[in-house]
């Protein structure tokens, strides 16, 4: 019998952890129940779907009837016993639990194609990718396209790589089909190393299949024979998926030899990271599968001549590869039209920090920041003011308020300071510090920056030292001049692109929040109260209760004060964690 | 161990491996680097024990120091930086009696790692105690966290 009621779980990273397993298996279990009819439960599916992006209100759950589509949000397992029985066997929704209009603004200014399975398939089933033209245009390029067919196709439609620098990926084929060799690789880069940044994440655990059949019409198109997926270790349930994706496709004759009976041979292997950032620099990641440190190598010959054990090599990023499928099924001008003129199609963004819908979304390339932050994004949380947006993430910048009108798309961010990047974006308030954000991006370069070349691991070390003088209240005059020339020669002498960009963040808040900085350093004053240095907290006598609760939490033990009487914080012992300021329910706490 | 070590060479020699698979199967079993592996794979392998050294100290995924009987992560992305993460991992090091330029507390029953960014960034801040990821993480939560765990110790 068809299954004409489906319930669909999210089950990414952000379900999971929100508890979305139990949700699912507590549907299964009601459903299967001894109280239900069985020939009512054989109607029934309840199916784990991958993240459908909006993370602010997991556990979403879509119950379908007739094609009729109800959405719930926060869904706890407690609640499935009521959604069940007055929804679906009963036919009345519950409406206090349905989703409201933040989750359909949320999705109206978005136009999905990598996203498009995502929260609707069963990420662990071939089948369920093949129901949606799964595996098609694989099979249309193995079976009646030439490589050369495929390459053009893909420069037409204008996608440029989505890694961060948007290189022009049919040129990259095209060089990697002409230069011949008997042994040549695919690499898909799944290593996502951008903190603020889970887009591939997503795309890998919901939708790997979209990956690897992008692959496998890369492999075509450069007549290569051999493909590694390189996943960062911090993703253990997108490794478990591609792996069962890939043990599939070897099933169904998709991978292996002879793919598709067209005679083209492809082997697909992952390979898993072992936690660098730098790995995710193309030379440094396949030094990386070779086995070595990974460290980035001056490029003297493009990959696509010398790439993997010397070997031509195509690389591309996850999204990359999951937009390839669908271009070939639906054309190059589809995809073209899509974005703007210089870069076709969408791109899929990681909106989060202290905005209110914070997910995954998908937009074209060429709308505005600002329809991101307060349309799609629903602007700010808790009623505080935009700051900033910080866009590709270490090696990004920060926009502010005046530049919200900017274009997404790869030349509009680079001349407002920042760049693309592979599509993180994390909103700041006015409770963030632009100081301490900038600290904060360059000790992670810092840290991360393998050793090779001097400008890079000297110069981001010494540019750490002036930030933590100066969010510590002993900076000085001439420190702002001074980061800024150390970053102009960082970034022109640095081998890759970890060190090039590492003084992106503070040079674009030294450009757009240059007297915060003058604040910290003349005034020794933090004026967003971050620094833990520059603030004291204290309690406003005349709107303490004493009720204790601040004292109860302290970790230092430095609150004193009677039942009822105002309490004192002693300053010498304060550690300045915060917790009492978040403890007191009568804003009797300052900071300043 | 040796049988342990004799099969994470045979896997290796199967399936084409290198150091790092090596290293990461070692860390699976032993949950560090113990010394004494890599002298083994050295000698069996005929290669020098400092290209082993030289690519465990590389990646974060590798320790060479014994860890805690309790894991706790806590994600140091920008998402939960901006959500303040850094006030929870102030927090636990104060909770957790760690010696300061460490990681594990002195009877090994903790252990507090920082994680550059899991990809959770929509229910930041995040940690992860013992391999389960939570969100949405706050101060008193995770202090009712800890204390679970210093119960069942
Ligand atoms: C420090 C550094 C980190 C990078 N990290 C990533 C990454 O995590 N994922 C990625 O796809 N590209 C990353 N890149 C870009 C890659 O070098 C490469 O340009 C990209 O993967 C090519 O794929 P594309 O043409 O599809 O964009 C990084 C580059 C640098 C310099």
């Amino acid at each position: 019998m068809d299954k004409d009621i489906l319930i669909k779980v999210c089950t990414g990273t952000g379900g999971v952890a929100s508890g979305s397993k139990e949700v699912l298996e507590t549907f299964k279990g009601t459903i299967s129940s001894a109280g239900i009819a069985a020939s009512f439960s054989e109607r029934c599916s309840a199916q784990r779907v991958g993240c459908r992006g909006f993370c602010a209100q997991d556990v979403l759950v879509d119950v379908i009837i007739n094609g009729e589509k109800t959405t719930y949000k926060h869904v706890k397992p407690d609640m499935v016993g009521k959604i069940f029985t007055e929804h679906i066997l009963n036919g009345t929704p519950v409406a206090e639990w349905i989703v409201d209009k933040d989750y359909h603004t949320f999705h109206q200014k978005q136009t999905k194609v990598v996203l498009s399975h995502c929260g609707e398939i069963d990420p662990e089933d071939i089948h369920a990718y093949r129901a949606v033209d799964g595996y098609k245009a694989a099979k249309m390029a193995l079976t009646s396209m030439s490589s050369q067919e495929i390459v053009n196709i893909v420069k037409n439609s204008n996608l440029r790589g989505r890694g961060g620098a948007g290189f022009p990926t049919g040129l990259k084929w095209e060089l990697g089909l002409r230069i011949a060799s008997d042994i040549k690789y695919v690499i898909c880069n799944g290593d996502e190393g951008d903190p603020g940044a889970f887009m591939d994440r997503s795309v890998m655990e919901g939708d790997p299949h979209a990956v690897i059949e992008g692959m496998i019409i890369c492999a075509k198109a450069t007549e290569s024979h051999h493909g590694y997926i390189y996943v960062r270790a911090e993703y253990p349930l997108a490794v478990k998926r591609l792996q069962m994706a890939i043990e599939q496709c070897y099933e169904a004759g998709f991978l292996g030899k002879n793919t598709f009976g067209s005679g083209f041979d492809f082997d697909l292997k992952i390979f898993q990271g072992a936690g660098a950032f730098v790995c995710g620099e193309a030379t440094a990641l396949m030094r990386s599968i070779e086995g070595k440190r990974g460290m980035p190598t001056p490029k003297l010959w493009r990959s696509a001549e010398k790439g993997l054990w010397d070997r031509p090599t195509v690389l591309n990023n996850v999204e990359t590869f999951a937009n390839i499928p669908r271009i070939i099924l639906r054309g190059a001008d589809w995809f073209m039209r899509l974005g703007t003129e210089r870069s076709g199609g969408t791109k899929v963004i990681s909106l989060s920090g202290k905005v209110k819908n914070t997910g995954l979304i998908e937009v074209p390339l060429g709308v505005t920041l600002r329809e991101i932050v307060y349309e799609i994004g629903g602007g700010i949380e808790g009623g505080k003011s935009f700051k900033a947006l910080q866009t590709g993430g270490p090696s990004g910048g920060c926009i502010p308020e005046e530049l919200l009108d900017t274009e997404v798309d790869y030349e509009s961010l680079a001349l407002a300071g920042s760049i693309m990047g592979s599509g993180g974006m994390v909103v700041l308030d006015e409770t963030s510090c632009m100081v301490n954000t900038a600290k904060f991006f360059l000790e992670f370069t810092q840290s991360e920056s393998c050793g090779k070349c001097t400008p890079c691991r000297i110069g981001t070390k010494r540019m750490l030292e002036i930030l933590e003088r100066i969010t510590t209240g002993r900076g000085k005059e001439g420190d702002l001049e001074l980061l800024e020339e150390l970053g102009h020669y960082i970034r022109a002498t640095s081998l890759c692109g970890l060190g090039m960009t590492a003084p992106n963040p503070v040079l674009s808040t030294l450009r757009y929040f240059r007297d915060e900085y003058e604040q910290h350093i003349r005034n020794k004053k933090c004026p967003a109260a971050v620094c833990r240095d520059l603030i004291t907290y204290s309690i406003l006598e005349a709107v303490c209760t004493g009720c204790g609760a601040c004292k109860r939490v302290c970790p230092a033990d430095a609150i004193r004060g009677v039942r009822k009487k105002p309490h004192r914080i002693n300053t010498e012992l304060c550690v300045k964690c915060g917790t009492c300021f978040d403890a007191c329910k009568f804003k009797a706490i300052t900071k300043v | 161990m040796e049988e342990i070590l004799q099969k994470i060479l045979g896997e290796y020699r199967e399936n084409e491996g290198n150091i790092i698979s090596i290293l990461q199967d070692i860390e699976k079993a032993f949950g560090f680097i113990p010394e004494e592996t890599v002298t083994w794979f050295s000698k069996k392998l005929d290669i020098p024990a400092s290209r082993f050294f030289g690519t465990a100290t590389f990646y974060s995924q590798f320790h060479l120091k014994p860890r805690g009987k309790n894991i706790i992560t806590v994600c140091r992305g920008t998402a939960c930086h901006v959500k303040g993460s850094e006030k929870l991992l102030n927090r636990l090091f104060l909770e957790l009696d760690i010696p300061p330029d460490e990681e594990t507390s002195t009877d090994s029953k903790f252990t507090i790692e920082k994680v550059n960014c899991i990809g959770a960034c929509g229910i930041a801040p995040v940690t992860i105690l013992n391999k389960e990821v939570l969100g949405k993480m706050t101060l008193d939560n995770l202090m009712k966290e800890v204390k679970k765990i210093k119960a069942r110790e």
